[in-house]
């Protein structure tokens, strides 16, 4: 993937997650205060002007940083703060490469993940986007180690990402602002894990139409 | 529901144009959602700085002025603020001697809080983060993100507040909050729930005969539904919950009878009447009662319990000068 295609994946998550941001922010009226799909449009609309902003030499970890800066100023809430850590970990991943392939880009989403685990502190089972994350850096590197294609890897990440997403439904919440609820958060899929699970599908999305 | 507003995303600019204007002790920059005291940065003092979500006035910015915070930083409504915001309003009112951050302990507040901290640092500000946590709905474990910071924040803002008016350094404004916030804990009750403006759907459903138990600041629900009670059913299951985690009695208290936002003035005098009595009743004093709506939830009905136990040095800070929107005394 170059530049162009992944300020195309930047895009497309954007137009995903304002397609479903109703649906995001249901979720988490649910479990939270009800403004994940809300914060996450505003964020990534942010994103794609920053992107759009960019010269058109510009380098594909820029284009990442540039997301990833922009949601953290626009996003707010916890979801800000994790999905700019995310992209500008992702970004500076892949340094100075003018072309992400396979195994760069797996390079990038385990940074990804790592900078979440960081600053969010969650671990597998606490019902956050940790939870799709994590199965999706898997799904990603097993393809990776079982000589797939960037676009077969992006395509399992994504898969793992939604069953992870899913798997979530019954966990009772240990961390975020679900966690005040106790048990009374079990039974409802974590709009964090869902979300993590659309801008991965954007991401197998766009790698197929490239 | 119908709301007094212009557009659902222009709420929090309009609100803090109406600040502004109302309030010509208090400046307020719109571009960065920050509010300051006119004569900020003083130039020795050490600066206090918190925010959050909007939604919850008269927090934050209304706790802004003369013995209390420098500046306070406007989220969109239930949103933490950004980080450009906080590191603006933090460069905005350093006076030199450092900036204490005030946190209430929702995940969103504290990264947010803690990226901007970071981004002092390579400013050359030194900046300590308090983080209030005094919400005993929410179990204390390893296995969540902690209590909720919820009522207790205007105790901490106001007694901070003070010693720093004073001219203490930051390590002692600091040490003074976390004090405020051990000795401190609130509970919280909901008759109705509130509606976010720019979702414009209630954030839960509540029965005519149910209440829910345990909420926070943020139209969340709460631990519990029950059926409602009367005002000192309701007073009880707050304070026997407080009681549990911080027994009262033999305590000198500060205590707040705080209103969701809903709830009218009438009613949460009901609930401070059965909050006396009960406390007395339960072997402790209140040296300092504070009825009122200071730490809302939108139009949330219902009513949110905090005390502190006060020693002499928290009760001379707490009745030290104050000159603020919201909070006004000895001046």
């Amino acid at each position: 993937m170059n530049a162009a295609d992944l300020a195309g994946w930047i895009r497309h998550a954007a137009t995903l997650v304002s397609a479903d941001a109703e649906r995001l922010t249901r979720l988490d009226a649910a479990i939270g205060d009800g403004d994940h799909g809300l914060n996450l449009d505003r964020g990534f609309t942010a994103a794609v002007e920053a992107v759009d902003a960019l010269p058109g030499d510009a380098p594909p970890s820029k284009v990442l940083i540039a997301a990833g800066r922009a949601i953290v100023s626009k996003t707010g809430g916890a979801s800000g703060p994790l999905y700019g850590t995310a992209l500008r970990r992702a970004g500076k991943a892949v340094a100075d490469l003018p072309d992400v392939d396979a195994a760069a880009l797996g390079a990038a989403l385990t940074a990804a993940l790592e900078g979440v685990q960081e600053l969010g502190q969650a671990a597998e089972g606490d019902k956050t986007m940790v939870d799709a994350l994590i199965p999706a850096v898997a799904a990603y590197e097993a393809a990776l180690a079982g000589g797939a294609d960037l676009t077969s890897c992006a395509r399992a990440a994504a898969d793992g990402a939604a069953q992870g997403a899913e798997a979530t439904v019954p966990l009772q919440a240990r961390k975020g602002r679900a966690s005040y609820l106790g048990a009374r958060s079990t039974g409802h899929m974590d709009p964090g894990a869902s979300s993590t699970a659309l801008i991965l599908r954007a991401l197998a999305d766009v790698t197929v139409e490239g | 529901m119908r709301k007094l507003i212009n557009a659902p995303a222009d709420v929090v600019p309009d609100a803090l144009r109406g600040l502004a204007a109302a309030h010509p002790s208090l400046r307020v920059d719109g571009a960065s959602g920050t509010v300051m005291r006119a004569d900020a940065p003083r130039a020795g003092k050490t600066a206090l700085v918190s925010g959050g979500g909007s939604g919850h006035e008269p927090l934050h910015a209304g706790f802004v002025g003369h013995g209390m915070l420098d500046a306070a930083c406007a989220g969109e409504v239930f949103t933490s603020p950004v980080p450009d915001q906080i590191i603006a309003a933090t460069m905005a009112v350093n006076g030199g001697a450092g900036v204490l951050h005030i946190v209430k302990n929702y995940t969103g507040d504290v990264l947010n809080f803690r990226m901007a901290a970071e981004l002092a640092e390579d400013e050359d500000i030194e900046v300590t983060s308090v983080v209030v946590d005094d919400d005993v709905a929410v179990e204390d474990s390893t296995y969540t993100a902690g209590r909720r910071g919820t009522g207790a924040t205007l105790f901490v803002e106001k007694i901070a507040g003070a010693l720093a008016e004073e001219g203490a350094d930051l390590a002692a404004v600091a040490a003074v909050a976390r004090e405020v916030n051990e000795r401190s804990r609130s509970f919280g009750v909901a008759l109705s729930p509130c509606t976010v403006p720019a979702a414009g759907e209630p954030t839960f459903e509540l029965g005519e005969d149910e209440m829910e138990l345990g909420i926070g600041i943020h139209g969340e629900p709460g631990r519990e539904r029950v059926r409602a009670g009367t005002a000192a059913e309701i007073v009880d299951a707050a304070l026997t919950a407080i009681d549990a985690d911080l027994p009262v009695s033999g305590s000198e208290l500060l205590v707040l009878v705080n209103g969701m936002g809903g709830t009218p003035l009438i009613e949460q005098y009901v609930a401070y009447a059965a909050a006396a009595e009960w406390l007395s009743g339960h072997g402790a004093t209140v040296a300092r009662p504070l009825v009122g709506p200071f730490v809302t939830s939108l139009e949330m009905a219902g009513c949110m319990i905090s005390v502190c136990r006060l020693t002499p040095e928290l009760t001379r800070l707490w009745d030290a000068p104050v000159e603020t929107p919201a909070l006004r005394w000895g001046r």
